[in-house]
């Protein structure tokens, strides 16, 4: 009797176990809103390689060096890494209307999407922008980091790079 | 037997806890600001009797599949010089408990919300500008089907510690057209249709005026994109609601924010415009300055990071203003004679913003006496009264692998009588110029020199700041804002400012000592007045 009620609750436990990690996502539950104004999932934008999601704002300065960086850079990362670029912004209905211009205007090829509230800013924790995450294939949290000095995109293709080499 | 149960106790909750600990993730961040206060009568900064002051926030949120919870402690030790004297000691003010189970969506206890463009309802938080006018109370989003959301919130409204009078009922509806009629679903044009209505609830008790204790708004927009164009629209309007802010007057309300937008690959545009007339909103009708704030009225200009560009800056007039906004931002292909190797990025920004036009509802009542119907306003027609003028062009350069620069002109108008109730109408001149060397893959030396030139108020001020980084861990930076300009002599002074500061992900400490001028920080067009301060700073912020 005793082996049985053990048996069963280890393989339960087991199971349990494996279960949850499986569903490990670390994207919180909030919508996002596209520039096109739906409103999509922010876990849907997560689509099972490593992600890249940086919290911008147009009148953030670093933020748009940071991503400028990224964006010059970019061509060289893609034949190293398989990974995803994500830029949110931030921009509330003051400067939300500028995003898309802004972004067309520099010929910037990532995804972008709009926080016009700020809820997943908050969420994720965000004091500042920028704010950069990395989540790796599973969609778990792996890697973040706050502010953006010259150079610092070198830091995060490491990052994404020993993602991949896993 | 006993033991059993006890052993299956501790393995059903050991498995629970440890598929919560894998599934749910626990994550928070911690900020703290500390500044001491020396007293320097040149520049006009005060020491206070406690000599330094601290405020300090932490979050803590959990989440566990379609359930999330969080709360935000607060503290304040005493509060920042400029912060209001309402935020002081330390205390939870912020928790709440959330809730999806497929369409629904609940909240209950402290929340941020907009509605539309957040011109009848945005609660919002901005530490650096201590605003906080979160709601209590709770919020129910409902998604029947794909193209139909519904949002209602009933509540009140964060003052400080406590709640303001006011009772807040919201409801908002938006419609995706494309994907409601299937027809529809592939076209190109996407168009979605949206309305809100909000009203509050407080009991008159005032001795003079028969007051509405029901004050009530509405909403409508629309949002059309085709391609690369894209236009929206938001007009709201509410019935009278007399307050402190537009001196008890009698008079509706009415907003219109228009949007126009064209993005092509190398080229953006966009083109806005704005009118407000007698739209405050507010959750208490005889507070002021940002206090218990329920709309937003997004202000129509440019905001900038550089200093001295923000010694001016524009916000928001809730009691009437008409503007316009234009901007364009080409990119001149990398490769070609003029874009050079890299590419140079040009904008063309100009605002504007007047008075709204008002005219006296008769001979013997003056504009906007208080009691009365205040004025009449023609909708199209401008007012005659500067209030905000900016005309700026921008260059950005990469010129190598090793070097670039950012240049701006600006000319501004600003009616400093209206933004600040003192002065006249300021006039100036503005330039920047950045420079970025760098001067191996992760070191760099940043320069700005900056330069205001006006004969108005302080006159001119000068600028320079260096900063050099080694990514990406360490910066250090120096900078001295110089008033060689001012009439007054004696005031011609340098405000030198040296930090330095340490980055290890998510983890940040900066530490700094100088001289920071008396000025206005806004965001999102809501400002708060900063006083002069002479000593050290030390800001700690950390994600987890």
């Amino acid at each position: 009797m005793k082996r049985i009620i053990l048996s069963t609750l280890l393989v339960s436990f087991l199971s349990v176990m494996c279960l949850a990690q499986n569903k490990r996502n670390d994207m919180p539950k909030l919508d996002i809103k596209t520039l096109d104004g739906k409103m999509i999932s922010a876990r849907s934008i997560l689509k099972g390689k490593p992600t890249v999601v940086s919290f911008w704002a147009t009148w953030c300065k670093p933020c748009v060096k940071e991503l400028s960086a990224i964006h010059d850079a970019l061509p060289d990362w893609e034949d190293e890494v398989d990974f995803t670029m994500i830029a949110i912004s931030v921009d509330d209905s003051r400067s939300e209307h500028r995003v898309a211009p802004f972004v067309k205007g520099r010929s910037w090829e990532f995804d972008i999407y709009l926080d016009p509230n700020s809820d997943l800013k908050r969420a994720l924790n965000v004091a500042t922008v920028p704010h950069t995450f990395v989540f790796d294939a599973k969609g778990k949290l792996v890697w973040q980091h706050s502010g953006y000095t010259e150079g610092d995109e070198e830091e995060l293709l490491e990052k994404i790079k020993s993602l991949s080499d896993k | 037997m006993a033991k059993k149960i006890v052993l299956l106790f501790f393995m059903v909750s050991l498995s629970f806890s440890i598929y919560a600990q894998d599934q749910g993730r626990l994550s928070g961040n911690f900020q703290m600001d500390v500044q001491s206060y020396r007293a320097d009568s040149l520049i006009g900064a005060d020491a206070i009797p406690e000599k330094m002051a601290l405020n300090s926030y932490a979050n803590i949120r959990y989440e566990l599949g379609d359930f999330s919870a969080g709360l935000r402690f607060e503290g304040y030790m005493n509060a920042l010089q400029g912060f209001d004297p309402g935020y002081d000691g330390v205390g939870v003010p912020y928790f709440f408990a959330r809730y999806r189970f497929d369409d629904l969506d609940f909240t209950v206890g402290d929340f941020y919300e907009q509605f539309g463009s957040g011109i009848l309802l945005r609660t919002w938080e901005d530490k650096f500008l201590g605003v906080d006018n979160a709601m209590r109370g709770i919020r129910v989003k409902y998604h029947p089907f794909e193209g139909i959301s519904l949002t209602g919130v009933v509540g009140k409204q964060r003052l400080f510690w406590e709640y303001g009078p006011g009772l807040i009922r919201g409801l908002d509806g938006e419609l995706r057209i494309n994907d409601l009629i299937p027809a529809l679903k592939d076209k190109q044009t996407l168009l979605s249709l949206g309305g809100s209505f909000v009203s509050k609830y407080q009991a008159d008790d005032d001795p003079v005026y028969i007051l509405p204790e029901n004050v009530g708004a509405w909403a409508y927009r629309f949002n059309i994109t085709r391609g690369a164009l894209h236009l929206d629209s938001e007009y709201a309007g509410k019935i009278n609601d007399p307050s402190a802010d537009n001196n008890f007057i009698y008079k509706p309300g009415n907003s219109l924010i228009v949007n126009a937008s064209y993005a092509a690959s190398g080229l953006g545009m966009n083109f806005s415009v704005k009118r407000v007339d007698n739209m405050s909103f507010r959750s208490d009708r005889t507070e002021n300055l940002n206090k218990l704030m329920m709309g937003y009225l997004p202000p129509i200009s440019k905001n900038y990071t550089y200093s001295l560009m923000n010694l001016y800056p524009y916000s928001s007039q809730p009691t009437g203003e008409m503007g316009a906004q234009g901007e364009i931002s080409y990119n001149i292909r990398r490769g070609t004679k003029l874009g050079g190797k890299y590419g140079t990025q040009i904008t063309l920004n100009v605002s504007m913003v007047n008075s709204l036009d008002k005219t006296a509802l008769n001979d013997t009542t003056a504009i906007g006496a208080n009691g009365t119907l205040g004025y009449t306003s023609e909708f199209f027609k401008l007012g005659k009264e500067l209030y905000y003028r900016d005309y700026n062009v921008e260059i950005s350069r990469k010129l190598s692998k090793k070097w670039k620069f950012t240049g701006i002109y600006q000319h501004i108008a600003y009616n400093q009588m209206i933004m600040e109730g003192k002065g006249a109408v300021i006039n100036a001149d503005l330039a920047v110029l950045e420079v970025t060397w760098r001067l191996a893959p992760k070191q760099a030396l940043r320069v700005e020199t900056q330069g205001l030139w006006t004969k108005e108020d302080k006159g001119n001020w000068a600028m320079l700041l260096a900063e050099y980084s080694i990514s990406p861990h360490w910066f250090f930076s120096v900078s001295d804002q110089y008033n060689y300009g001012n009439p007054d002599e004696e005031k011609r002074v340098h405000y030198l400012f040296a930090s330095f500061g340490y980055v290890k992900n998510a983890n940040r400490i900066q530490l700094s000592y100088g001289k920071q001028r008396e000025g206005i920080l806004c965001v999102g067009g809501v400002c708060r007045n900063v006083p002069a301060m002479n000593g050290f700073t030390l800001s700690i912020t950390s994600s987890f």
